[in-house]
């Protein structure tokens, strides 16, 4: 399942892009010092395959619902982890730029889970432990079945730590946890049989392609911890620095405006519109009203109070809704508009 | 003057699965020939083709482009000698806009921002493209799309041109367009085709192949004179040198 | 229509509108693309119970489909499309968070309710800021300004290979998924097995494929470095365009305009 930045913080969000980053900028340092510049055309195509190979559908035997591939686990068989990763990222780019999976900030959350885990953990220490060098269906089988398993699992959780992390939606992680795995379980497990199917008819046709994916640069275990362990660290300090500046600062921008500006607050011109908004609003009688009565009615005791920077002035709201009913209105006002113009498709 | 000239010798290639491909090849082109390979599929046309540009290495034989025989240090100069235009051009056009791809092999020679804007914009003229600059590749008709990787080749000035089934899935005014283009050109051409009419326009000279080996080799007309040994070769007169079907029917309804 | 066909008729589409002429399409991709990222740092921003605060960057977005030639029910139409994913993250929202934040009138409207239309409203704005950015950029533009800005190249070439060929290998998948569907009936004939084989085929040839491609690379000089052609200098009436977007995408966030205007609005009515 994909992030999506209706769920994501920017803390959150900025950590796992930075995580991303760094992933890519490593894999594609180590492809370009592949020696075999076969893989630049043969990521391109292979992107395009997986992309087009997701469109096709087949039927889960037992379910009768309809299922689709998602390629991580075959392209990391056939071109490796660091030019796999890439070949996932791209695709995932191109599904976020065109088609909505996703968004812009939660790129690097998807690329993350589902290209990390996939590439860096289950392709190596799952498939090429089991299938590896001694290839025979039933490894291939098996090795792929679970690398595909492990690597969703890994993915799901992702992206219920990403979605609970960043506290925009109200799901519990305990709640999250319990409707995520098991889904993917099954997801993973078909993904795995999908995958394997795929392997095998490539590996029957004509081995010496899965002959020169195994043999071309092993991923040392060395470099997985290497590689991981940067990850982790960059993640941490980020996300330390960021969360410390979210939490401290319950708005990130202002503080840093006031930073700037060298004020807690941009001050009101004494003179000018502003002034003379604010006296209108003083002398309005209904809008004070309005919070006091909603205070009153409030209970003495809550069980949940929200947090002391989350104050909602209902006051505010009401003027907040009318001026936001305008601004929608001239929103689709300006679209008509200009609808004349640009309806030439 | 060797410059130019074709040369092969005893030129033979196994693939690795055992499909003896090219048993014992020879022969030689001279600069400005205009050259058809014709056979049947499988004959061993692709493979020939495919040694002219060092792709493949002869197992047994020797081919010699110009001044260089083909080996490893000579690999890069032979390229920018032999250009290879391949029957899918889609697997020709691999840079974002068509401007992108005809600036490859300039770019990838050496050469510096201007000139290579320059040979660009040559080439893209000369194949009558210069309006589909800008556009992507995916965006082209077949027709376009044959023309543009002509001038993807062009933009590296080769002095020879190695063609694989240039005319397929073109309409005829594509066709027609491309044999005119061809027509003047005045590098030495080597044209692999099942298109008989095609060669009976451009090329002077054919070179029949069947199973690996050459079973003819010389002027077109004569070539195509030989309906024995054509079919022999599983192909046929070209349609033009054919009974015209419209009147063989007529003059057989009236036959004595 | 099959997934996969419609996805190659949207492809097209989107990148038809990034190839049309506007205001907006002759700005240097860099500028389009980073403001674009400040726009969406500003929406995804905001605290989880704001709404009339985000408005004017609906506004703002408005602005620059009409300035670019965007026909707005193209993209209104995709947002639609795409809704059901919000829909599903956010609905759980109001049934966890009951606690009353304001009445409207005299109907109680819980936090779990104001979060849950926060939520769809964020993620209209950035769906939205994203296919705007590609209709009046287009990918290559968009590729070529994340390369100029620092991204590894072997990715940036990776994207445009990985788009130049999608048409190719949607086309070739739809005569798969056409064929497939013409010989099966009523369930039987999409099987995984059957998908396996179809897949299989798919891989073989597009690894032809990619083999050729290498060879046509290698006819032409290549070497292993992939070589562009410059990025056109960046000029003084987009910088300051980009200037003046994020000074306006900040101020927005900033202040809550929607509240702004509309007191200036109760305000005169009293």
């Amino acid at each position: 399942m994909h992030m999506a930045d209706a769920l994501l913080s920017p803390a959150v969000g900025g950590t796992m892009w930075v995580a991303t980053a760094g992933a890519i900028a490593f894999c594609a340092k180590k492809v370009q010092q592949d020696l075999d510049d076969r893989k630049i055309p043969l990521m391109g195509v292979l992107g395009a395959f997986i992309f087009a190979a997701q469109m096709i559908n087949f039927t889960i035997p037992a379910t009768g619902s309809s299922g689709h591939l998602g390629g991580g686990m075959i392209l990391a068989i056939l071109l490796g982890p660091h030019a796999a990763f890439l070949t996932i990222a791209s695709v995932l780019t191109v599904q976020a730029l065109f088609f909505a999976d996703g968004g812009l900030l939660a790129l690097g959350c998807n690329i993350f889970n589902l290209g990390v885990f996939p590439c860096f953990i289950a392709y190596p220490l799952i498939y090429k432990t089991l299938a590896g060098d001694r290839k025979s269906p039933m490894r291939i089988a098996i090795g792929a079945t679970l690398a595909g398993i492990i690597g969703l699992q890994l993915g799901a959780l992702g992206v219920v730590l990403e979605t609970v992390l960043s506290g925009i939606s109200e799901l519990p992680l305990e709640a999250f946890l319990w409707a995520m795995l098991p889904i993917h379980l099954a997801i993973g497990l078909v993904e795995g049989l999908v995958t394997t199917a795929v392997i095998s008819f490539v590996w029957k046709a004509r081995p010496e392609i899965l002959e020169y994916s195994a043999t071309s640069r092993p991923l040392g275990n060395l470099s997985i911890t290497k590689v991981l362990t940067g990850l982790a660290l960059a993640a941490v300090i980020t996300g330390g620095v960021l969360s410390w500046f979210a939490s401290s600062f319950p708005d990130g921008l202002e503080w840093a405006m006031a930073k700037t500006s060298g004020q807690e607050e941009l001050a009101a011109p004494e003179k000018g519109i502003h002034h003379f908004l604010a006296g209108i609003q003083e002398k309005t009688a209904f809008l004070p009203d309005y919070a006091f009565q909603t205070n009153e009615q409030e209970p003495a005791s809550q069980e949940k109070t929200p947090p002391s920077w989350l104050t909602v002035d209902t006051g505010s709201t009401v003027s907040g809704l009318v001026g936001g009913c305008l601004t929608l209105m001239l929103a689709i006002a300006i679209g008509f508009l200009f609808r004349k113009r640009n309806q030439i498709m | 003057m060797s410059h130019h000239i074709v040369e092969v010798q005893d030129l033979s290639y196994t693939y690795p699965d055992g499909t003896a491909a090219v048993r014992g090849i020879s022969f030689r082109i001279h600069h400005g020939e205009s050259v058809a390979v014709v056979g049947a599929n499988g004959a061993g046309k692709s493979t020939l083709l495919l040694h002219l540009n060092g792709y493949l290495t002869p197992q047994s034989g020797t081919v010699r482009i110009g001044d260089f025989p083909l080996t490893k240090e000579t690999l890069r100069d032979i390229r920018r000698t032999v250009g290879m235009v391949f029957q899918d051009p889609d697997d020709q056009l691999f840079m974002p806009t068509v401007y992108d791809d005809v600036a490859f092999g300039p770019l990838n020679l050496g050469l510096p921002p201007d000139e290579v804007e320059q040979r660009v914009q040559k080439a893209l003229v000369r194949v009558g493209v210069a309006h589909l600059r800008e556009r992507p590749p995916y965006k082209l008709s077949g027709g376009e799309k044959r023309a543009v990787s002509i001038a993807t080749v062009l933009a590296m000035s080769p002095d020879i041109l190695v063609m694989d089934e240039p005319s397929s899935n073109l309409d005829p005014r594509a066709r027609r367009t491309l044999i005119e283009l061809l027509t003047g050109f005045q590098h030495t051409k080597i044209i692999a085709t099942h298109d008989l009419d095609l060669v009976l326009d451009l090329c002077q000279r054919t070179i029949v192949i069947r199973e690996g080996q050459i079973m003819a080799d010389g002027p077109t007309t004569e070539i195509f004179q030989n309906d024995q040994m054509l079919e022999q070769c599983h192909l046929e007169k070209p349609l033009r040198m054919q009974a015209c079907p419209l009147c063989s029917r007529k003059s057989s309804s009236m036959a004595p | 229509m099959a997934k996969i066909e419609s996805t190659f008729s949207d492809l097209s589409r989107l990148d038809a509108l990034a190839a049309r002429d506007s205001v907006i399409a002759r700005l240097d991709p860099r500028v389009k693309l980073l403001t674009a990222v400040v726009f969406v740092l500003c929406v995804v921003s905001f605290d989880k119970y704001v709404i009339a605060a985000m408005l004017p960057f609906a506004l703002f977005l408005s602005l620059i489909m009409g300035l670019g030639g965007i026909p707005a029910n193209f993209i209104l139409k995709k947002l639609v499309l795409v809704s059901p994913f919000a829909l599903l993250l956010g609905m759980f929202n109001p049934f966890l968070d009951q606690q009353i934040l304001l009445y409207l009138g005299p109907i109680p409207i819980s936090g779990g309710w104001i979060s849950f239309l926060s939520i769809l409203l964020r993620f209209c704005l950035t769906v939205g800021a994203l296919l705007i950015l590609i209709a009046t950029t287009g990918f290559n533009g968009v590729c070529m300004a994340m390369e100029k800005m620092g991204m590894p190249k072997i990715f940036a070439v990776q994207l445009l290979l990985l788009y130049r060929y999608i048409f190719v290998l949607m086309d070739e998948g739809q005569q798969m998924y056409r064929a497939r569907a013409l010989r099966s009936f009523q369930g039987r004939g999409t099987d995984m097995k059957t998908f396996g084989h179809l897949i299989g085929g798919l891989l073989l040839r597009t690894l032809d494929r990619g083999q050729r491609i290498h060879l046509a690379m290698l006819c032409r000089g290549f070497d292993g470095t992939i070589r562009t052609r410059r990025a056109p200098r960046l000029i003084t009436r987009d910088i300051l365009l980009f200037v003046l977007s994020c000074l306006i995408l900040i101020t927005m966030r900033r202040y809550d305009c929607s509240l702004l205007l509309g007191q200036l609005l109760t305000g005169f009515a009293q």
